[in-house]
């Protein structure tokens, strides 16, 4: 697996611990808990001017969750940062009980999320953390899409009293062009183009594959919405239902094609406004291949997207 | 931040222990009884496990711990988590003997809509610090309210309340070696070591011996006492007091089903619940204790 970042592409985890190290600065609540993940997380920097607050417990992901929730009970703000799948995998029960069920004030930041280990395989892929985080309540779930929206998410998440997970994506993403006054807020989409032929719902490094794909759609007079919907739980529902209104949605994650963000819409649109709908991600186990190469084989592209959203438009009739 | 009440004690430090043991004494003798009417009421609970720990939770509640239920998140309190989170008996009669709740309230136990949940929860219940119950997770919070308490300097404890059966989770063993670690000398772990767990003996099951050998190989400063003698647990948990640069761990020997004959050392009794009959006998014999 590469780091090599091309100049105009970000990888988020320098967003993330660049926005750490400067809340860090101001806040001596603010700790980070790892689990031996200080190179994978980044964190090398932060524990050289931090090293009180840089809590390693070593390779064990269900004490790293645990004495998150014990730093939260101590006063801390604790950053417990480790590579998504064991984080959310290994550790599932301390999520549920001591962060979630017990609403303590547990940051929890899911490092190369997604397929970003590629060859290594479905032991490091993280695609089900997402289905599986939503079902938890009091558990805020935020899939960043770009270095700006990591480093706001993770200013949110230390503003936000209550548990959050953020998913911290290493696919390289480009910066997406926002205002001056765009602002991040827990629980609400980002409307990142309107259109009313098509809505395609998107988050973390299919936000700007969403992008190209609807820039291809409209060459060919398809006006496609695109909504960054960052925010898995709590769901913006007004969101999903002006998407709804367009007739046709496409969802599209670095995640399980089911249970996920697809998933979260699909039900809000079956409870509140059916609507035809493609929900892209992967099917489940991968075979073996760089994460780059898993994105083009499992239609994660700006065409795979573009694609999708012809049929449902050429299937409205 | 003060203590609770507790009796005035004068004398040689001898006297004063014993003076205080009697105390801790009446209050556990006090938990028994309520705790028992409680599950009598619900008809359902753990008698077993509330029985072997109610001299150890009326010990820290009723004479060590420095808590203040009308400030029941001061930052400076001490800290009690019962990761053993089953045994709600023995904490809701210790929470509400302490002044944390009216004692009224414990005959809601289990009732739809009561605070007083199968097992504990901190957003029902002042008092209460991490919600427990699946086994292997107080244990590590605490282990990270020690490590806060670590980095500030703080001057409060940390106390564990553990099932010995629950030592056969992984996660026990990965905070017992990362508190070895981090030398946290403001952690106390308590071990209720009945020997019993849900359907056995813990040493037929997956033993745990040569548990003491263990501890200490993990880092851990070791005592072991006489979970029912109120005595020796207070005298266990001033010591650790003392200013030390390790994690100190009492294996408390205990029986499930303490004061109650037909209970005592019996499995059956985990989740077991007395009838009319036998409940009547249990408190019965618990207050002959009282007048012995």
């Amino acid at each position: 697996m590469k780091d090599v970042v091309a100049p105009d592409m970000f990888d988020c985890r320098d967003a993330y611990v660049g926005a750490l190290e400067a809340l860090a600065a101001g806040d001596d609540r603010i700790v980070a808990v790892v689990n031996d993940s200080v190179g994978s997380s980044k964190l090398g920097k932060f524990r050289d001017r931090f090293p009180a607050r840089l809590i390693n417990v070593g390779i064990a992901e269900q004490n790293m969750v645990g004495v998150g929730a014990g730093l939260a009970n101590g006063g801390k703000i604790p950053f417990v940062s480790g590579a998504a799948c064991f984080l959310t995998a290994r550790a599932m029960e301390q999520i549920k009980v001591d962060c979630a069920y017990s609403e303590a004030n547990v940051k929890l930041c899911g490092i190369s999320s997604g397929v970003a280990y590629g060859e290594l395989g479905a032991t490091h892929h993280s695609i089900e953390d997402v289905a599986w985080l939503r079902a938890i309540d009091k558990l805020t779930v935020i899939v960043p899409s770009d270095p700006w929206e990591t480093a706001a998410a993770i200013r949110a998440a230390a503003a936000h009293q209550g548990p959050v997970f953020v998913r911290i994506s290493r696919m390289p993403v480009p910066a997406l062009a926002r205002g001056e006054d765009a602002v991040f807020t827990i629980g609400k989409a980002e409307l990142l183009r309107d259109g009313g032929d098509v809505a395609i719902i998107a988050n973390g490094t299919l936000v700007h594959r969403a992008l190209a794909a609807a820039e291809a759609l409209a060459a060919e007079g398809i006006a496609a919405r695109v909504v960054n919907m960052a925010t898995v739980s709590p769901l913006d529902g007004d969101a999903i239902l002006a998407a709804a209104a367009t007739g046709a949605i496409v969802t599209a994650e670095e995640g399980l094609a089911t249970g996920g963000l697809g998933g979260a819409v699909a039900e809000h649109c079956a409870r509140h406004r059916p609507v035809p709908m493609r929900m892209l991600g992967f099917p489940g186990f991968l075979p073996t291949g760089s994460a780059s190469w898993l994105m083009e084989h499992f239609g994660l592209t700006a065409e795979g997207i573009a694609d999708a959203a012809r049929e449902l438009v050429a299937g409205k009739g | 931040m003060h203590k609770l009440e507790r009796p005035e004690v004068a004398g040689d430090r001898s006297t004063r222990l014993e003076i205080r043991a009697n105390h801790v004494r009446e209050r556990a003798n006090w938990m028994r009884r309520r705790l028992l009417k409680m599950i009598f009421v619900a008809g359902q609970g753990h008698p077993g496990g509330d029985l072997s720990a109610a001299d150890i939770v009326a010990s820290l509640y009723f004479d060590i711990l420095r808590i203040d239920p009308k400030s029941p998140n001061a930052p400076d309190r001490d800290r009690f988590i019962l990761s053993k989170g089953h045994c709600t008996g023995a904490l809701y009669t210790a929470l509400a003997g302490a002044g944390f709740f009216p004692e009224e309230e414990l005959d809601t136990y289990l009732q739809p809509g009561s605070r007083l949940n199968g097992h504990p929860n901190r957003n029902y219940l002042p008092g209460v610090e991490t919600n427990t119950g699946p086994l292997g997770h107080g244990f590590p919070v605490g282990v990270g309210a020690a490590v806060a308490g670590q980095i500030d300097g703080a001057g409060y404890r940390v106390f564990v309340l553990t099932g010995d059966g629950e030592l056969q989770e992984g996660s026990m063993w990965e905070a017992a070696m990362f508190a070895g670690h981090r030398k946290l000398g403001n952690l106390t772990v308590i071990v209720d070591r009945n020997r019993l767990q849900q359907g056995a003996r813990t040493e037929d099951t997956n033993s745990l011996e040569p548990l003491a050998d263990k501890w200490r190989a993990f880092g851990w400063d070791l005592v072991e006492v006489d979970g029912h003698d109120p005595e020796a647990l207070l005298a266990a948990f001033d010591a650790a007091a003392d200013p030390r640069d390790k994690p100190r761990v009492l294996i408390a020997n205990t029986f499930k089903g303490q004061g109650v004959s037909y209970m005592r050392d019996q499995a059956g009794w985990h989740h077991g619940v007395p009838d009319a009959e036998q409940y009547a006998q249990a408190i019965a014999e618990l207050e002959a204790e009282l007048r012995a």
